[in-house]
Parts: C-alpha cells; sequence; structure tokens
C-alpha cells in the first residue's frame, strides 16, 4: 500500500543538496557604516614582507578582533592604524588605510593628529610617572586645554568610563605607579578616551592581567564601544569570541577570514580558520 | 570518529574526549536499535517474555543519556570548544535527547506487545504496524550511520523518507478503523495497536531530527523546520 505513495514523491534529494551546499556567506560589513577602510595594504620590514595585500573594512562603533599565531601580523596591522610603524626602521607600506574619509598615509597628514584621533593601548599598562590625575589630564594639557573646570571634568567623565573612578577617586593626587596592573591598565584606556579619539586600538590589553581584572576591561570594551570603534588584538582566543563584533584571522600576514564573531567561532568558511580556533595542526 | 579534512587536535587527550563521546553516542545508538528491534519481535512473535526484557532494558538507554549529556558538560566547561568542535558536542546533546526518546517509544511498543500477548490478539491486525517498524528502524540505522560517517547526502535520504513513514502511519490508522467497524470486540487491542503505531511514527520523526543535527554538525546550518529534509 505504500508503493504506491512512494511513486508519487520521488526522493529529489540532488536538488535539496544543491540547496545546502550553497554558499550564503555575506560579508555582513558591507551594510554596516565604515570606520577604516585597508586596500591592498603590504608592508615589508626591510626586504621581509610583513603583511600581504590586505584588504578589509572595520566596521564604526563595533569591535574588531584580530586574531592569529605570533608573528602573523596582526599587531604590524593594527599599528599601521596611527601610523605606529613609521617609528620602525627601514619599513615600507604600500596601499591605502583610509579613516573616515581621510587617507592617512597620504602625504601632508599630521601624524600626532592622526594620534589623536587613533589613540592605543599597549600589552603592559604604561602610566606616567605621575598622579593619577595628571596621567588621564596629560593629554589635554598637550593639546593646549587651559580651562581648569574642563580638565576636572574631563578627567572624571574619563575615569568613569574606564570604570575607574569609584576607586580611585578619593586619592586622585596619588602616584599611578601605585595601582594594581589592572587599574594601571584601565587608568592607560582612560588617557586614551580623555582626549576622545574616533578608533581606540588595543594591543593585547589584558594578556598581562588576571582573570578578574581581565573581565572587567572586557566588561570596558563592550561599554565603550557605543562611542569609539574599537579594534584589539588578542592571543585569548575565547576573550576575541567574548568581547567582539567582527573577527579577523591572520595567517603569515594575510587575511584568511574577517566575518561577524558568531559565524566565525561556529562555522568558519576557511579550514585555516577552524583549525586554528579550536586547536589543530594544520 | 572520522573529523573529515580536518587535522588532529594538539591537545590529545581533547581528541580523545572528543572520540569518546561521539563513540558513546554509537554504542548508546545500538543499544536503542537493539530495544527497537526486540521490541517489534516481541510484536511479530507475539512473546510476551521478550517483550518484558524491553521493558525492562530501558533504564539502560537512560543511563547513558545522563552519563555522555555529563561528559559533554564538561567539555563545554573544561574546553570551550569552538567551530566544528563545538557543532559536534551540540549535535550530540541534541542527538541523545532523540535517542532516549526513541527508546522511551520501543519500550512503549514492548508494553504493548505484552498486553497483545495476554489479550490474546490476532497477529493479522499487526502486518500494517510491522511493516511500518521495519521502516523506522531502517530509517533509525540510516540516521545512526549519517551521524558516524558525517554523511549529509545519507542525512538528507533518510530525513527525507519520513514522509513514508507519515504515509504508512495514516494507512495503518485508515485500516484499524475499519477493523473496529467491522468487529467492535477487537476495539481494546485495536486501541493499543494504534497507540504502538503511534510510537513507531514518533520514531521516524525523531531519526528525522537526528539526521537534522547531522546536517547542522558538518556544515554548520540548521535544517530544522524547513524544506530542505521534506519529502516535497
Amino acid at each position: 500500500m505504500s508503493d504506491a505513495n512512494t511513486q508519487k514523491t520521488p526522493l529529489t534529494h540532488a536538488i535539496n543538496m544543491d540547496a545546502l551546499n550553497r554558499d550564503e556567506s555575506t560579508v555582513e560589513t558591507e551594510n554596516a557604516d565604515i570606520a577604516i577602510t585597508v586596500d591592498d595594504l603590504n608592508l615589508f620590514y626591510a626586504e621581509k614582507q610583513a603583511l600581504h595585500g590586505i584588504k578589509m573594512e572595520i566596521p564604526r562603533k563595533r569591535v574588531t578582533a584580530f586574531i592569529g599565531p605570533s608573528g602573523c601580523g596582526k599587531s604590524t596591522l593594527l599599528r599601521c592604524f596611527n601610523r605606529m610603524n613609521d617609528l620602525v626602521d627601514n619599513v615600507r607600506i604600500e596601499g591605502s588605510i583610509v579613516l573616515g574619509e581621510d587617507d592617512i598615509y597620504a602625504k601632508g597628514v599630521n601624524v600626532a593628529d592622526l594620534r589623536r584621533r587613533v589613540g592605543m593601548v599597549f600589552q603592559k599598562p604604561n602610566p606616567f610617572p605621575k598622579s593619577i590625575f595628571e596621567n588621564v589630564a596629560y593629554g589635554m594639557r598637550i593639546l593646549g586645554i587651559k580651562d581648569k573646570r574642563k580638565i576636572t571634568e574631563s578627567v572624571e567623565k574619563s575615569l568613569r568610563s574606564a570604570a575607574l573612578w569609584d576607586e580611585v577617586k578619593d586619592r586622585l593626587q596619588d602616584n599611578a605607579m601605585g595601582l594594581s596592573g589592572g587599574q594601571q591598565q584601565r587608568l592607560v584606556i582612560a588617557r586614551a578616551v580623555a582626549i576622545e579619539p574616533e578608533v581606540l586600538l588595543l594591543d593585547e590589553p589584558a594578556s598581562a592581567l588576571d582573570p578578574i581584572s581581565t573581565l572587567k576591561i572586557e566588561e570596558l570594551i563592550y561599554e565603550l564601544k557605543d562611542k569609539y570603534t574599537i579594534v584589539i588584538v588578542t592571543h585569548n582566543m575565547q576573550q576575541a569570541a567574548r568581547v567582539s563584533d567582527y573577527t579577523a584571522f591572520m595567517y603569515m600576514g594575510e587575511l584568511i577570514e574577517h566575518d561577524s564573531t558568531n559565524k566565525l567561532f561556529t562555522n568558519p568558511e576557511k579550514k585555516q580558520t577552524e583549525d586554528y580556533i579550536t586547536g589543530r595542526y594544520g | 570518529m572520522d573529523t573529515g579534512k580536518l587535522g588532529t587536535h594538539i591537545s590529545q587527550q581533547f581528541e580523545e574526549e572528543l572520540e569518546d563521546v561521539s563513540s558513546s553516542v554509537m554504542t548508546m545508538g545500538g543499544l536503542v536499535e537493539e530495544q527497537l528491534k526486540n521490541a517489534l519481535k516481541a510484536l511479530s512473535d507475539i512473546d510476551a517474555e521478550l517483550a518484558n526484557v524491553v521493558v525492562e532494558n530501558d533504564y539502560k538507554v537512560n543511563a547513558m543519556e545522563v552519563a555522555i549529556d555529563e561528559e559533554c558538560t564538561q567539555i563545554l566547561a573544561r574546553r570551550q570548544p569552538a567551530a566544528s568542535d563545538l557543532r559536534l558536542v551540540i549535535a550530540v546533546i541534541k542527538t541523545i535527547t532523540d535517542l532516549e526518546r526513541i527508546g522511551d517509544e520501543a519500550e512503549r511498543v514492548g508494553r504493548m506487545a505484552m498486553h497483545f500477548a495476554e489479550a490474546g490478539g490476532e497477529s493479522k491486525m499487526l502486518v500494517g504496524i510491522l511493516h511500518l517498524g521495519e521502516l523506522v528502524s531502517t530509517m533509525l540505522h540510516g540516521a545512526l550511520d549519517a551521524f558516524a560517517r558525517l554523511d549529509t547526502e545519507a542525512a538528507v535520504a533518510v530525513a527525507q523518507s519520513d514522509i513514508k513513514a507519515d504515509r504508512e502511519y495514516e494507512s495503518i490508522m485508515r485500516e484499524l478503523i475499519t477493523y473496529m467497524m467491522e468487529d467492535p470486540r477487537t476495539i481494546p487491542n485495536i486501541v493499543d495497536i494504534m497507540w504502538s503505531a503511534r510510537a513507531l511514527e514518533r520514531i521516524g520523526d525523531r531519526s528525522r531530527n537526528i539526521c537534522e543535527y547531522v546536517i547542522y554538525l558538518v556544515k554548520g546550518k540548521d535544517v530544522r523546520h524547513t524544506k530542505l529534509t521534506e519529502g516535497e
């Protein structure tokens, strides 16, 4: 009795397999507001090429994480965004990086001005040997802001947005070197946001910190993305998964895959990405 | 289990844990298949003793579900798996839930077989349901096989064959209603058979679910409630 029925419905799974195999990957950044556009970026340290034809768009007011093994070029790429690589001898850069409307490698770009727009925080907290207050006020003083009330207000606002205010409000004149590592790192972030940059670059911001301080930094990153475009380099893949909206996987100076973090950590397109994030031999 | 084109983990221990958990699923699947096979045999042979064995063995299936769940929880907590490893753990957790329910359905068929034997039912009423039983046994086997081999094509084919099981179920219902109309004294037995037919039809549905998890595991695509695995 079932045979007659079966004949009416041929099991045409060949067609459906096509649907299953169809590549539906769409780069979600396409419709987003773009803060930084990298086009065909090559970077050489003397003869050695460290970045190969990097093309990517970094969405505004989102967190983008760069992951990849040591020496893959993720920190080098990060440092291109505020021209920190200019300080290295024998560096040659081809291609373009556009911040908003401006090509940051164009002739006549004021690098100090660029670095005001693109702040940076390093792996090891590097507060100045000054008071907590002066550390945060420093950037404004450099910019020539003299209005005491404005500076005081801005220091408080920055310390609050770095989630440090409650811990230091009673000892603003103490030396910053007396703070714990986690506090120092948040102080450095407060110092970076005090001058209201557009982009915040974080190079392994939590790798020298204990797990609780790490979580505080991650929480801070989540809050800061309302106002800033954040690019973070991290060796800790779980951290990238926790804090970022987009993740870029780099390998041997090339951008292998750049996608939404949800997609990349559950169903990456490329085998190399899969091998890396699951901890396999390539 | 074959991890396809991927290399092996740097952590040998993690590799072993994942292999362990997938081979546990296969063991559990084998046990459930055995339960279903015995339940159907008890029914066709009108063998109350064998039916009783099925009912008594259901605890083994339940215990395996709990044990595998625990393994998966530990892997999630300690390894934080990503990408295909994460999908494997998720697929395993979902698969064993369906396997446990298939075990329950097999137990139900076993109970019914006991009833039927005690009430002295006639075997001519069982033709349709035994055929349905064969059909869903094949589906369950196919689903487990697709899981073991990570074969999405087989998974799609098995999932689509659920429509055959559904049709078979409908035609059994019509047939049983005819029996009841002809002779109301058969109603108590027929109601038992209807419950079993329902249980078997559910096994088909759950085997199809397992196929959908296989597709998720391999392709990273959630095809539940889509046309993809439906027959038409």
